[in-house]
């Protein structure tokens, strides 16, 4: 307890300098012309934020970019796209890339479909609150530790209890190749029922870590949803009851229309969380067996094999696949806006 | 989507709009048909089978942290209904490091110490730029405003190495130094900067969304009565600024705290924050099943008070975030 109190105060004490300087300086304005005054208290309530965002992120970001297109040091000599050759070109790295790819198109779509039904199907439901405080909670786990709590449920021997394992061993019938004897390592085995991928494609691994992901994420959409849904004005969906409309029809014709705007920012938040899959990997199978993902390569590369500009390349890469998604979101927002008369 | 990753979004005046409406019961249609009332039935059936699937797994560790080791190793989590012989003992040893524990009470105070600086410098910097970019006049506000803004698609992992090298050489042109070398390796204080750093648009974009939303006549009429920028933002904007506050600091604590890859990085095996040392030792110890359990929800537990207790403002906060304005 006296280790916590004294780091604790000395941190919150460094924190107190950085308020005193602030309030220093911009007492001392007042000494300053009054036009120079005005534009030094600007100063001291921006620069902090200014600073932290060129020192932490654009400057960092473009010397990232300029490493990527330099050799590993030590030579660090110019050599064009190369790193980006040697990803796209290498059996294990495009495999990494796929993976990725794999991870945001089935986790987005998954944790969308799984978010919106329960978002739909608990609306008005006795129990509600309940119902998605406790799908929430995977959304409060770190997803480190989600990735550990899944390991539990995969894992196979010598752990002789693993949840799926009791499960498929439970299925009548079930092929062993499947789980059926309750002795397969879920997480190292890629084949599935006698389907063994390519090299070169994700395994059913790879498609195990993704429901660890879904679950992790599906709580947060659904909350974000059903606020959406709850914002559809009664109105509407009386107007679409009294023509006639079903239950069903009046969620597919009204509601979700409606709310396309915010499943399209649920969407895009998924997508690069899907992206960024690093955690998740890391905690799980350490990206071996043919599961890791790009931000799990970055950080293999980066600062296990120390090749810093290949790593900076994965980064890139990264970054690449991004932008393109934040501008969807970006158009489909204005779209919307347009559209509501906005 | 982990919890922090925004995009690009738009006021936050609906997502209030919303919250309200989420109070409100949503009304059973009158003289629903006999379809209408097999579908909501399956519908039920269907909320009901995703929350147990939803919670088995997290239950699953939380019992089995409970056991005894021969009892996790040999058994299902299931059998403590009917055999429950618990113990704490899991959770003793992997909190001290008597008999080769893993010490993981260190680590929990290592969070702490990164994450509450962290929160209270991003908030704190971000409210100041939240304020200069509503309510102070100058050239190039809404352009500069743009530009902070835009640095959200930068990911993590492309400024990760750079920041690093700036803490642990310094900058320079040449041979002219631009930025002093802090010899700062594996500190804690370079974990709060890279957290207020990375963080910075996110928390800039959230509380401008809520800062500039305040009434003008009053920041005006205070401005016209002689208050200068300090007292309008300690007496007014930040009074009225507490639920966006309170919600960005929930929701940054909770990243904070479950983060992963800065911690790793920046943190060094002393320094480095629970989260990176439950992943750690979960390679280390892959086979003491046991032990993993209670780690695990060591570095769950605060995180999930702060969600239970706070709910309200740590679902705000997100809602703020994300749904279209």
């Amino acid at each position: 307890m006296g280790e916590l109190l004294t780091t604790l105060l000395s941190s919150l004490l460094a924190l107190a300098a950085l308020l005193v300087l602030l309030l220093g300086l911009y007492a001392l304005m007042t000494f300053l012309p009054k036009k120079w005054g005005e534009r030094g208290r600007i100063a001291v309530f921006l620069v902090p934020a200014l600073f932290a965002t060129l020192i932490g992120l654009l400057i960092p970001a473009l010397r990232t970019i300029y490493v990527s297109v330099l050799s590993d040091p030590p030579k660090s000599k110019f050599i064009g796209l190369k790193n980006f050759g040697e990803i796209f070109s290498g059996r294990d790295t495009r495999l990494t890339v796929l993976t990725t790819l794999t991870w945001v198109a089935v986790g987005t779509v998954f944790t969308t479909i799984v978010a919106l039904a329960i978002a739909r199907f608990a609306d008005g439901l006795r129990g509600e609150k309940v119902a998605k405080s406790l799908i929430f909670i995977p959304g409060a786990i770190s997803l480190a530790g989600a990735g550990i709590i899944w390991r539990f449920v995969y894992a196979g021997p010598p752990f002789k209890v693993g949840l799926l394992n009791q499960v498929t061993k439970s299925v009548p019938g079930l092929p062993s190749s499947a789980g059926g004897s309750g002795d397969r390592l879920w997480l190292i085995e890629r084949g599935l029922l006698g389907i063994k991928p390519p090299a070169t494609a994700p395994g059913f691994n790879t498609f195990l870590l993704i429901v660890i992901f879904i679950w992790a994420q599906a709580g947060i959409a659904t909350v974000i949803f059903s606020a959406a849904i709850k914002g559809v004005p009664e109105s509407l969906i009386e107007a679409a009851k009294v023509d006639g409309a079903t239950n069903r029809q009046a969620f597919y014709k009204v509601t979700l229309p409606y709310i396309r705007a915010t499943i399209v920012t649920v969407m895009t938040l998924i997508t690069i969380a899907g992206l960024k899959a690093y955690d998740i990997v890391a905690a799980s199978t350490g990206g071996n067996f043919g599961t890791s993902t790009i931000a799990n390569d970055f950080y293999n590369i980066t600062f296990l094999q120390n090749r810093d500009s290949l790593g900076a390349a994965f980064a890139v890469v990264l970054f690449i696949l991004v932008i393109p998604v934040v501008v969807v979101n970006r158009r489909s927002q204005r779209r919307a806006e347009e559209l509501m008369g906005a | 989507m982990s919890i922090a990753e925004p995009t690009i979004v738009h006021s936050a005046g609906q997502a209030a709009e919303s919250m309200a409406a989420e109070q409100e019961l949503a009304m059973e249609p009158v003289g629903r048909s006999v379809s209408a009332a097999l579908s909501s039935r399956w519908g039920k059936v269907v909320v009901y089978i995703l929350v147990f699937l939803w919670t088995i797994p997290t239950f699953g560790v939380f019992a089995s942290s409970f056991r005894k080791e021969i009892d996790v190793k040999t058994t299902g989590w299931w059998q403590v209904f009917w055999k429950p012989h618990l113990t704490l003992s899991n959770y003793t040893s992997v909190l001290g490091s008597k008999n080769g524990g893993d010490n993981l009470g260190h680590f929990f105070f290592n969070s702490l110490r990164i994450t509450i600086p962290a929160v209270l410098l991003s908030v704190g910097i971000a409210a100041l730029a939240a304020y200069a970019f509503s309510w102070m006049e100058f050239k190039g506000r809404e352009w500069l405003f743009v530009a902070v803004i835009s640095m959200l698609v930068v990911p993590l992992q492309l400024a990760l190495v750079p920041l690093s090298l700036l803490f642990t050489g310094g900058a320079h042109i040449g041979s002219i130094p631009i930025f002093p070398n802090f010899h700062l390796k594996n500190s804690v204080i370079t974990i709060w900067v890279a957290h207020t750093c990375f963080g910075m648009p996110f928390c800039i974009f959230l509380l401008k969304n809520f800062v500039s939303s305040l009434p003008k006549e009053l920041i005006e009429a205070a401005r016209v009565d002689g208050a200068g920028h300090l007292t309008v933002f300690r007496k007014l904007v930040l009074p009225l600024s507490v639920p966006a506050l309170a919600s960005l600091g929930i929701f940054q604590f909770v990243f904070i705290w479950n983060d992963l890859l800065i911690g790793k990085v920046y943190g060094g095996s002393k320094n480095q924050p629970l989260i990176a040392k439950l992943v750690e030792v979960s390679g280390t110890r892959g086979q003491s099943w046991h032990l993993l359990t209670a780690a695990a929800f060591i570095s769950m537990v605060l995180p999930l008070a702060v969600f239970f207790s706070l709910q309200k403002y740590f679902v705000r906060g997100l809602l703020a975030g994300a749904v279209k304005g």
